[in-house]
């Protein structure tokens, strides 16, 4: 099954080529990873989305945990959580498909980013199954280019109030 | 004085006190990025540097020059590295390499992967091209960090040298801690010659690395029960227990508990080999009795040992009827390769210490009976012979002309095997073999080392001839250094491993398994050593007592019988239950 993980990592260099290295030689598929400044200097925050069993999956989080620069690892696939993918999506268009395509985005809540003659660029957020549906209704009218951002995550405030899962510990 | 700093490294490092305060007092002149390097190492506690210079790391040869630290040149930088395992295996202290870029640092890579498989402590300083050329593929450039990430606990490169107090403090106490391993410090030529200013050792804190805490009391207590209810229950420990420094108390509690015990191939010495609950190695060469032990226990007590596929044969016939339990230091051991029932990621000194203090007491007398049984139908054997010398005999003899006290470390091949099984080891620290990665070319380096750390130590590696010419160029170093490493050459004219497995397994076609041999005798005399030779048992054991005697290094040419093999084997893909203890050509 489809596995998300979340990282809270030292903002080294490097740090990104030991955690793709490692999913490299342990086996691991890694269906798309995402890296930012986590909310203080120094640590960045990792969302790894990968595919594996519960054993496969713990085996994921103890290697992680082992690597000297990751702080912390959770595997939030159960976990209630904000899900975001964003895409930038150039489709084909002219002046018969440009308003039927203007009719398909509108229920998406997208924004167009770019209009040129022939192609409009469409950037779209949202969890993955929204950007794929769009991207169906898309595909009759020619895609020309995607750009994904894979998914990034984070645990809801319901989740768990008194264990906010991965988190910049005191003094750290 | 001692600073804070100093203190929380020597304890991990258990450097004696005299010298860090000679480390402290020495006044080492610091000007250079080459020169802190130096005074960092002797705070360390460093007393030795297996190393080999070039280009890039000319500066802190240079610095080398004038500090108080012994290097050992090498005559080639995997003879150093493994050298540098040698040294760490024997004393539990870490060894230090040195190297230069490019291929200096690539010649490194089987040690370093050798030590992280085996969980050596190891600090590795490597040249780098000067910062602005890095990327460009300078001469002599390599990405040794990124080459040895999947191989080394933690590498670093020094980018500034401010950063390289803290990272040298850092990379001691990972190599160290926890579970041990090799760490790298890749030191660009600039920044070791640019300019530096003297510093402290600060306190260790690698940010992101964590080592387990105390275990809950609660966990110690279902493991208690899970014991005192088992009726068939096995020891099964490794490596684990001599980092951890453990023996001690994994031995009192094997004796209070009666409870029976195996080892890995990485575990020998921990139990010692004449007691009655010892049970012997386990395994693809373990015991016949070990492995039906592991077979027929009823609780497996796992502990500082990995499952590894040498040791479980076939998984779905590995210790099929056992309720597992298992410690290790490394959470990511657990459940890898066998799901078990108890679980705990500790220090398994901590783990023996808490359940010392209250020791189940199941009733093994049957169960013992039972391994006693099997260690009656098939003890450890082989057809000895008067005229023509077998490669087990060769081990007999060197265990009963040392007592079974030296310092045995190993190539890779029969002779290995034969080394696990054949000698009797009684203490943690006295075996050093290549373990997880099967490396040839480990044992003469390895006992190179541990030489330099046991310099009144009887220290034996036993090898193959295959084995011994992969790094048999480090006779020149154990000459010039006057190392008296005892070389006992199980020469049987063959890669004899793999001539064992094309036998069995390949029809009996020796595709490139015949090997040729210089004579070793003449090669010994030509290096500066004794060369002598056996083909007879007499003639053995004559030539084993002159090597003794001697006072430097020997080569012991032992000519044995060829196609000897070793037993039990369980074949690849089997269960450690359906061992082969003879083989019968069809
Ligand atoms: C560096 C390396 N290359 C190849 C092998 C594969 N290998 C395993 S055992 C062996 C034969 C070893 O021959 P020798 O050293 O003569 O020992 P013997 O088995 O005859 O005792 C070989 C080639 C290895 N373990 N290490």
């Amino acid at each position: 099954m489809e596995r998300t993980l979340s990282a809270l990592v030292n903002d080294r260099p490097g740090v990104l080529a030991r955690i793709a290295g490692l999913f490299s030689r342990r086996g691991y598929n890694i269906a798309s990873i995402t890296v930012g400044v986590a909310e203080h200097p120094g640590f960045s925050r990792m969302t790894i989305v990968s595919a594996g069993d519960d054993a496969t999956a713990s085996q994921m989080v103890a290697q992680l945990l082992k690597l000297v620069d990751v702080i912390d690892v959770e595997d939030i696939t159960r976990e209630p959580v904000v899900r975001r993918e964003l895409a930038l999506i150039k489709v084909q268009t002219d002046k018969v498909t440009r308003p039927e395509i203007s009719h398909i985005l509108e229920p998406f809540r997208v924004s167009i980013v770019d209009v040129g003659h022939t192609s409009i660029t469409v950037e779209v957020t949202g969890d993955t199954q929204k950007v794929d549906a769009l991207l169906a209704l898309l595909e009759p009218y020619g895609v020309l280019q995607i750009a994904r951002t894979g998914v990034t995550a984070l645990l809801r405030a319901a989740a768990r109030e008194s264990q906010p899962g991965v988190r910049i510990a005191e003094g750290l | 004085m001692q600073s804070q700093a100093q203190i929380a490294v020597e304890s991990v490092l258990e450097i004696p006190p005299e010298t860090s305060s000679r480390a402290v007092g020495a006044s080492l002149a610091v000007n250079t990025g080459a020169d802190l390097l130096c005074s960092l190492l002797l705070q360390a506690g460093v007393e030795v540097i297996f190393g080999y210079p070039g280009g890039a790391v000319l500066p802190i040869y240079d610095a080398l020059f004038h500090a108080p630290l012994r290097h050992i040149l090498t005559r080639h930088e995997q003879g150093a590295i493994h050298a540098a395992q040698g040294y760490a295996r024997v004393t539990g202290r870490p060894g230090i390499v040195l190297a230069t870029s490019g291929p200096g640092a690539t010649n490194l890579v089987t040690g370093l992967a050798d030590a992280f498989m085996d969980s050596t402590p190891l600090v590795v300083i490597t040249g780098q091209v000067v910062r602005h050329l890095i990327g460009s593929d300078a001469f002599q450039e390599a990405d040794i960090v990124g080459i040895t990430m999947p191989i080394t606990k933690h590498n670093y490169q020094i980018r500034d040298i401010a950063e390289l107090p803290q990272v040298v403090a850092d990379a001691f106490y990972l190599a160290c801690s926890g579970r041990p391993g090799p760490v790298l410090i890749d030191m660009p030529k600039d920044v070791s010659a640019g300019p530096a200013v003297p510093a402290h050792l600060p306190l260790p804190g690698p940010r992101g690395y964590r080592l387990p805490s105390v275990p809950e009391p609660l966990a110690i207590a279902r493991i208690r029960a899970v014991i005192a209810a088992a009726k068939r229950p096995l020891l099964y420990i490794g490596g684990g227990i001599i980092s951890a420094g453990a023996t001690e108390l994994l031995r009192e509690f094997a004796r209070r508990c009666r409870i029976p015990v195996t080892t890995t191939l990485m575990g020998l010495g921990v139990y010692p080999e004449d007691d009655e609950l010892f049970v012997g190695m386990l395994g693809m060469h373990g015991k016949y009795a070990a492995n039906h032990a592991i077979t027929d226990c009823d609780v497996l007590i796992a502990l500082g040992v990995r499952f590894d596929d040498r040791v479980t044969g076939k998984l779905e016939r590995f210790s099929p009827h056992s309720v597992k339990i298992h410690v290790d230091v490394d959470g990511a051991e657990i459940n890898k390769n066998v799901p078990v029932h108890y679980p705990l990621v500790a220090d398994v000194r901590d783990v023996l210490a808490a359940l010392n203090a209250d020791p189940p007491q199941p009733d093994t007398e049957q169960w013992r009976a039972r391994i006693a049984g099997f260690e009656a139908e098939w003890p450890l054997q082989f057809k000895a012979e008067a005229e023509f010398l077998k490669p087990q005999a060769v081990i007999e003899l060197l265990a009963q002309a040392t007592g079974g006290t030296a310092v045995v470390t190993t190539d890779v091949g029969q002779h290995q095997m034969w080394a696990a099984l054949f000698y009797p080891y009684s203490r943690p620290r006295q075996w050093v073999t290549s373990g997880g990665l099967g490396t040839m070319g480990f044992g003469f380096p390895a006992a190179m080392g541990a030489q330099v750390a046991l310099p009144d130590a009887t220290v034996i590696c036993v090898t193959g001839d295959g084995s011994l010419q992969m790094n048999i160029q480090e006779l020149q170093t154990v000459v010039e250094n006057g190392l008296p490493v005892k070389v006992a050459i199980i020469n049987n004219g063959f890669l004899g491993m793999v001539r064992q497995w094309q036998q069995f397994f390949h029809g009996k076609r020796y595709a490139q398994s015949k090997i040729g041999s210089p004579d070793f005798v003449r090669v010994a005399e030509a290096f500066g050593a004794l060369g002598l030779r056996a083909t007879t048992p007499s003639e053995a054991a004559a030539v084993i007592e002159q090597a003794l005697a001697h006072p430097g290094p020997v080569f012991m040419d032992f000519v044995v019988r060829e196609e000897e093999n070793v037993f039990p084997m369980v074949p690849a893909g089997k269960g450690n239950d359906e061992m082969t203890l003879e083989w019968e050509e069809v």
